[in-house]
């Protein structure tokens, strides 16, 4: 919330920076949350906010490689399921502006920065779907992936942020189990669409490992939202999480993953998997991936087309404030 | 951005409070951003009860939301730090005297 301020004004003496500082790594220490008007050091803030705005650009970006695919959707029942997922995402998007301007950034600001490209989004959403069993293994690995990172942020260090993960984990495992049951429906089906099923998951499975982010030892930034509590855990133990739960389920299903080094290990107790090609990721999120330029053009347009929108809107509500004062003083 | 005549930030912030069910409370879910009151409970129906989440919904313009300050161990809520004889454990019963 963003609200206005009274009551007592602040106990003399307890909020010196050092004060300030102290009980901010109190609240952290304790495992307490962080609450939106509580001081917090500046790095915090920004790094909250980053990290939730492009959350949330991911969410609303995400919903078009599968929004392709609402119209031709094989049956109204897939039709159906599909949309509610898609409007599912927006609403994950918009939890999560919703808790970045808790931290006192406008959402229009927000909106800004990802169309003048000066914030990111999850590179997995850079890559096309070209066929239906496409819309399938997203769900299945994506929202699948989406599900291991956002768990335990449900226990982040920031209250509204937890919060929101909250909500949001509770709607991804039924996009997860859509893509999945879509999945085992064409595996059934004919050879040409096991074919279409295992073509899907060649094409997916390194750019889901991608969505991890780099490697822990090229990730810089861990260590302190991981000190911060922001982060519970490194990208490669999530990285490691996701394989371990998904290597059952291809069996389940009857395809292959794409790795020949992928094996279990019987010491670990956990698979062995190859490495992805951190190279390709760091291309993709400087913009070079299949389909950047189209994701990004598709956004502007769709804020663009829909400013008439927001005016008629404004302005009505204008008129309608206009008129009951004017009712108000006859 | 560059076509919009309105200034952008236009649609004010509301706060939404949803009672789950019949004997709860509203409860804050979150914020949104709509153009009036109605617009702001359409939005609120459509983000925050997708799933039969609510019977009924509260919005309101969060710049109308008075809130206390800072730190919720600040010195606003003294007065009640020290009156442990508002809570029943403050008083000494004997074991042996029934139902209190
Ligand atoms: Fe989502
Ligand atoms: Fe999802």
């Amino acid at each position: 919330m963003t609200t206005t301020e009274s009551g007592a004004p602040p106990a003399p003496g307890g909020t010196g920076p050092a004060d300030l500082q102290e009980r901010f790594e109190a609240t952290i220490a304790r495992d307490q949350r962080v609450e939106p008007r509580d001081w917090m050091p500046d790095g915090y803030r920004r790094t909250l906010i980053r990290q939730i705005a492009q959350h949330a650009h991911s969410e609303i970006i995400g919903m078009q490689p599968e929004a392709a695919w609402i119209t031709r959707a094989p049956s109204l029942r897939r039709k159906a399921i599909l949309l509610a997922k898609v409007q599912d995402e927006a609403g994950h998007g918009l939890y999560l502006y919703s808790a970045a301007e808790t931290l006192g950034v406008d959402r229009a600001e927000l909106n800004d920065r990802l169309l003048e490209g000066r914030q990111k989004y999850s590179s997995i959403f850079n890559y096309p779907t070209l066929t239906f069993a496409d819309v399938g293994v997203i769900g299945w690995f994506v929202d699948g992936a989406a599900i291991c990172n956002q768990v335990p942020l449900c226990r982040s260090s920031y209250g509204p942020y937890a919060r929101a993960m909250v909500r949001v984990c509770k709607e991804e495992s039924f996009h997860q189990r859509q893509g999945y049951e879509l999945l085992r429906t064409m595996t059934r089906g004919t050879k040409a669409q096991r074919e279409m099923v295992q073509d899907a998951v060649n094409r997916w499975w390194w750019p889901s490992l991608m969505m991890f982010g780099p490697p822990d030892e090229n990730s810089p930034n861990s260590a302190q939202s991981m000190a911060w509590k922001i982060k519970r855990h490194s990208n490669d133990e999530l990285r490691q999480r996701f394989v371990d739960m998904t290597v059952p389920q291809a069996e389940a299903l009857g395809v292959t993953l794409p790795d020949p080094e992928l094996r279990w290990n019987e010491e670990r107790g956990r698979y062995d998997f190859g490495t992805p090609d951190f190279d390709e990721l760091v291309r993709v999120i400087k913009g070079e991936g299949p389909c950047n330029a189209e994701r990004m053009e598709r956004r502007r347009t769709a804020h663009e087309e829909g400013a008439w929108v927001r005016e008629a809107a404004a302005a009505h509500a204008a008129k309608q404030a206009s008129r009951s004062k004017r009712g108000m003083a006859a | 951005m560059s076509d919009t005549t309105t200034p952008r930030g236009d649609w004010p912030l509301y706060e939404v409070f949803v009672r789950g069910k019949r004997g709860l409370n509203h409860v804050h879910v979150g914020s949104l951003h709509a153009a009036d009151d109605r617009m702001a409970l359409t939005h609120a129906r459509d983000l925050y009860t997708r799933r039969n989440e609510g019977v009924s919904i509260w919005v309101v313009r969060s710049d109308l939301i008075t809130a206390s300050t800072r730190e919720e161990r600040d010195p606003f809520f003294d007065p009640s730090a020290d009156k442990v004889y508002r809570h029943p454990t403050f008083y000494d019963i004997p074991d042996d005297v029934p139902h209190i």
